[in-house]
């Protein structure tokens, strides 16, 4: 019998991706831990790794196929001895009986359309323990029950659990909170032609591009975010003559290949600020609680082609400058490279984001749920300043720290901002 | 030398402590329980098993008087002889109580003979019982532990309720009876007056109307059994009534005055006026009240109100370490509610998987008076208060062939659905053997079932349990016989 590859999730919150990629066709040999395909979710993109070995004996999910769902069957693998025939009798007799039966006939290169397959194949799916009443009240409720935990013997999902589903504020699981894709409401019908036709913008004056998987998720959390964080930005203006004569030291004694940036420093600087201020260090949970974070988990904003990602540098209060320098290095350019897994985006209890290369002197991020606080930082510039009574030039840099006010109240974030700043403005402070 | 050091010490042995007792052996705890005068409690001594008894002799003597009509005729007289009746109760009541010695041993449950006193955290003094509440009290098992000081890390009460007495009105025990002497009466009385007609009194009023006494229940309420439908109860006030009972409600006993061998009740009924009714013998059955007393429950702090102790869905009373379970919980005072919340409780102290606090609403009530009475859930009344939508299902036992046979035409199976889930939300049921059909009500609502899968599941032909299929089928306007 055949051995069926399903997408895989590569994340416990991941849904449906995109199959961005197949890297090997009908009829090749594979052998266990080849790279076989690639996937693209919201945030990263993956390669899937052949477990077993034999012959790719059919692609049932074309290249470039959106919102695949986790576990729907991608690609049939043939065993010693198996011959397209298994494929057939695999397809016919346990995927999808209905697409066999108009378009039969396949033929070995036919493509079986995302939408013909039942969502969960045969091998992935499983019974729903649930009690009749609490099937339907879930039926009559319009609810998953493959969405609700069951409390009952065995898992089973009864009447109660229905119920405390139904309770909850919306059908996604709120621990996926970073990922809850809340449809965002559309005031009016679309014209899907002429999307922007009420505005007054006809077609021909733009182009109408499909934004990738990053952009779709990135823009239903942010607008979640900003519109569900009862946020508000605190700003600082930080002197950083030291932090730069600091910088050029440290640098100048740094191993070979090693360049120790502002930024890098900045990282350090919050993490230590976190543990300074451990209050600050926080997420509100729905329920009414609130998560104090025990590490300083520093997510840095790098930008990548398609998008903006977050890969996170731990416990950054406790590692070297030079540590966190080859960290953030080989961090970034995975991240370009769409090759961070999962846990190295995923988690973060702060976000960092510097635009001063771009010469942007203040901004307020978003926040990044379920984070408490988003520090965003501005451009180094001379700037005159009162120095001992006297007009003087010096270095200066605002950062502006966007703070959930449901965890970091005023004051909590400037205790942050005075502890953050403390560090920048006597820098050998953080090596105590 | 005996052991005095426990994982589990339960005080009170009766349904609740025994059971929570195995259960607690079972998980691995090294346990004891801690009994005063009688292992199994009231319920299998001075309550829920010896009454029964009484009944069953009271049942047949029905059926015999009621032989003609079966096509047979007795030749002779059948007279009922009390002592008699009430040594049989009795020897059943030894029976089961040997028989929980049996399971304490087999479990290797250490039992401490004794009145317990929580002395300290974790500590329990167990003295000599001063005065047993009935007497004779039974000897201790043999092999229990005697009186001296016993640690535990969890000690569960289960001390069980007493019946209440209201002032003025105390039971004398000669001629104001509880069910102690109701029990055992060494002869019968020509009259009784029953105060309260909860399960207690109404199955001595029917056992004692069995037996030819001339009966008068008196019911603080607006109809007997408080806690039934009021349909039920009305078709029950009824049956009774023909019986030959009288029956009041709305009426509250005020005095009563004693005379050498009878007593006169003034009571006041509903329009205000005032009745004497005279009898040989008051039953008061107005209720059972928590045993909390003299456990040493004040000085360690546990939490009571209004002579029950207050727990958390898993036993837990406001002390760490001291659980609470059963009747001195407060209601329903049940014996199988008890059991269930001393399984609960232990399995929460092994810290088993999956435990679930007992759903109240699930527990059934049965009443072994004639007709019998049986009800799991909501009534109509509490289903249209809780601001349910509903569909009330009914089927009459003279339209089941089963009952029709059995000569047993009268009685009702009532089924309350939601009307949105299909939710079975009660059933209430009078007439024969109800008590041993409601079950399969119990098991249908401990699986969540809705009204589809009671119409299609298969009832044996003929049975009584047909009227249950009818009255759910009823419900949804498609019952076959009516």
């Amino acid at each position: 019998m055949p051995i069926e590859i399903l997408m895989p999730a590569l994340s416990p919150t991941m849904e449906e991706g995109t199959l961005s990629k197949w890297n090997v066709k009908e009829g090749d040999t594979v052998s266990s831990g080849d790279v076989i395909a690639e996937i693209e979710t919201d945030k990263a993109a993956m390669e899937v790794e052949a477990v077993d070995e034999g012959v790719i004996g059919k692609i049932l999910i074309e290249e470039g196929a959106e919102g695949v769902k986790v576990n729907t069957l991608i690609a049939l693998l043939l065993a010693e001895g198996e011959g397209q025939s298994a494929v057939q009798s695999h397809i016919a007799g346990e995927v999808a009986p209905a697409a066999t039966s108009g378009s039969a006939a396949a033929s070995t290169s036919d493509i079986i359309p995302v939408a013909g397959l039942p969502p969960a194949p045969a091998s992935g799916e499983h019974r729903i323990k649930a009690s009749p009443l609490a099937r339907r009240l879930a039926r009559d409720a319009g609810l998953e029950l493959g969405a609700v935990a069951g409390s009952g013997p065995q898992g089973r999902i009864i009447k109660r659990d229905v119920q405390a589903a139904m309770a909850q504020p919306t059908p996604v699981s709120s621990a996926s909170a970073a990922h809850a894709t809340a449809p965002v409401a559309i005031p009016s019908p679309m014209d899907e032609v002429e999307p922007l036709a009420k505005y007054g913008v006809s077609l021909d004056r733009y182009a109408l591009v499909t934004a990738d998987n990053i952009t779709k998720i990135s823009a239903d959390r942010l607008s979640e975010s900003f519109r569900d964080i009862p946020h508000f930005p605190l700003n600082m203006d930080c002197r950083v003559d030291a932090l730069l004569q600091f910088r050029k030291e440290i640098n100048a004694k740094a191993p070979e290949g090693v360049k120790v940036s502002v930024n890098d420093i900045l990282i350090k600087a919050s993490g230590l600020a976190l543990k300074k201020v451990p209050q600050a260090n926080a997420s509100w949970i729905g329920d009414g609680r609130i998560a104090l974070h025990k590490h300083a988990d520093i997510s840095v904003a790098v930008a990548i082609e398609g998008g903006l990602i977050t890969p996170i540098v731990r416990d950054a209060d406790q590692k070297g400058l030079v540590e966190i320098s080859v960290e953030m290095k080989t961090l970034a350019a995975r991240a370009r490279e769409r090759k961070l897994k999962p846990e190295e985006f995923q988690g973060g209890t702060f976000s960092l984001s510097n635009l001063g290369m771009f010469g942007v002197r203040s901004f307020a991020s978003i926040i990044n749920p379920p984070q408490g606080m988003i520090l965003s930082v501005g451009a180094g510039e001379e700037r005159p300043a009162v120095i001992d009574g006297a007009l003087a030039k010096a270095m200066m840099m605002t950062v502006t720290l966007t703070c959930d006010h449901r965890v970091v109240d005023g004051a909590k974030g400037a205790r942050w901002l005075a502890a953050f700043k403390g560090f920048l403005e006597d820098p050998m402070t953080m090596l105590m | 030398m005996s052991e005095t050091n426990f994982d589990i010490v339960i005080i009170g042995g009766g349904p609740g402590g025994y059971v929570a007792a195995i259960r607690a052996a079972q998980l691995g705890f090294k346990t004891a329980v801690v009994e005063r005068e009688h292992l199994g409690g009231i319920c299998l001594n001075w309550g829920c098993i010896p009454t029964k008894a009484l009944l069953r002799s009271a049942e047949i003597l029905d059926h015999v008087n009621q032989a003609r009509h079966y096509g047979l005729t007795l030749n002779g007289e059948i007279t009922a002889d009390i002592k008699a009746i009430v040594a049989r109760s009795r020897k059943v009541s030894d029976r089961l109580n040997g028989g929980v010695g049996f399971l304490m041993k087999k479990n290797k449950v250490g039992v401490i003979w004794g009145e317990a006193r929580i002395t300290g955290p974790g500590e329990i003094r167990v003295d000599k019982s001063a005065k047993p509440a009935v007497e004779p009290r039974r000897p201790a098992p043999a092999g229990a532990m005697g009186e001296g000081v016993y640690t535990a890390r969890h000690i569960i009460l289960a001390t069980g309720a007493r019946p209440r007495a209201l002032p003025g009105l105390e039971p004398d025990g000669k001629l104001i009876w509880t069910y102690f002497e109701a029990m055992k009466p060494a002869e019968l009385p020509k009259s009784i007056l029953v105060m309260g007609s909860g399960a207690i009194g109404i199955e001595f009023a029917s056992f004692y109307r069995s037996m030819g006494v001339d009966v008068t229940v008196v019911e603080v309420m607006d109809q007997i059994m408080p806690v039934e439908d009021a349909e039920i109860s009305q078709i029950a006030r009824k049956a009774m009534e023909k019986r030959g009972m009288k029956i009041f409600t709305d009426a509250r006993v005020v005095r009563v005055d004693k005379a050498a061998n009878a007593i006169t009740a003034h009571i006041q009924i509903s329009n205000g006026k005032t009745l004497q009714i005279t009898a040989d013998r008051m039953i008061s059955a107005v209720g059972v009240v928590g045993n909390v007393e003299e456990l040493g429950l004040e000085t360690l702090g546990v939490n009571t109100e209004q002579g029950r102790v207050v727990i958390d869905d898993y036993g837990r009373t406001s002390v760490a370490g001291v659980y609470a379970i059963g009747d001195v919980t407060g209601p329903p005072m049940l014996a199988h509610k008890a059991e269930h919340e001393g399984v609960i409780c232990v399995e929460k102290i092994a810290d088993l998987d999956h435990l679930h606090p007992m759903e109240k609403s699930r527990i059934p009530g049965c009443t072994y008076c004639t007709p019998q009475i049986a009800s799991v859930g909501l009534t109509e009344a509490e289903a249209r208060q809780a601001g349910r939508e509903i569909r009330i299902g009914r089927f009459p036992f003279s339209a089941n062939g089963k009952a029709i046979a059995l000569g047993e035409d009268h009685g009702m199976v009532k089924t309350v659905f939601d009307v949105g889930t299909g939710e079975l939300l009660g059933a209430h049921m009078i007439g024969a053997e109800v008590t041993e059909l409601i079950q399969g009500f119990v098991v249908a609502m401990g699986m969540e079932t809705t009204e589809e899968e009671l119409m299609h599941t298969v009832f044996p032909h003929p049975t009584l349990s047909e009227m249950m299929h009818e009255s759910v089928l009823d419900a949804y306007g498609r019952a076959i016989h009516t």
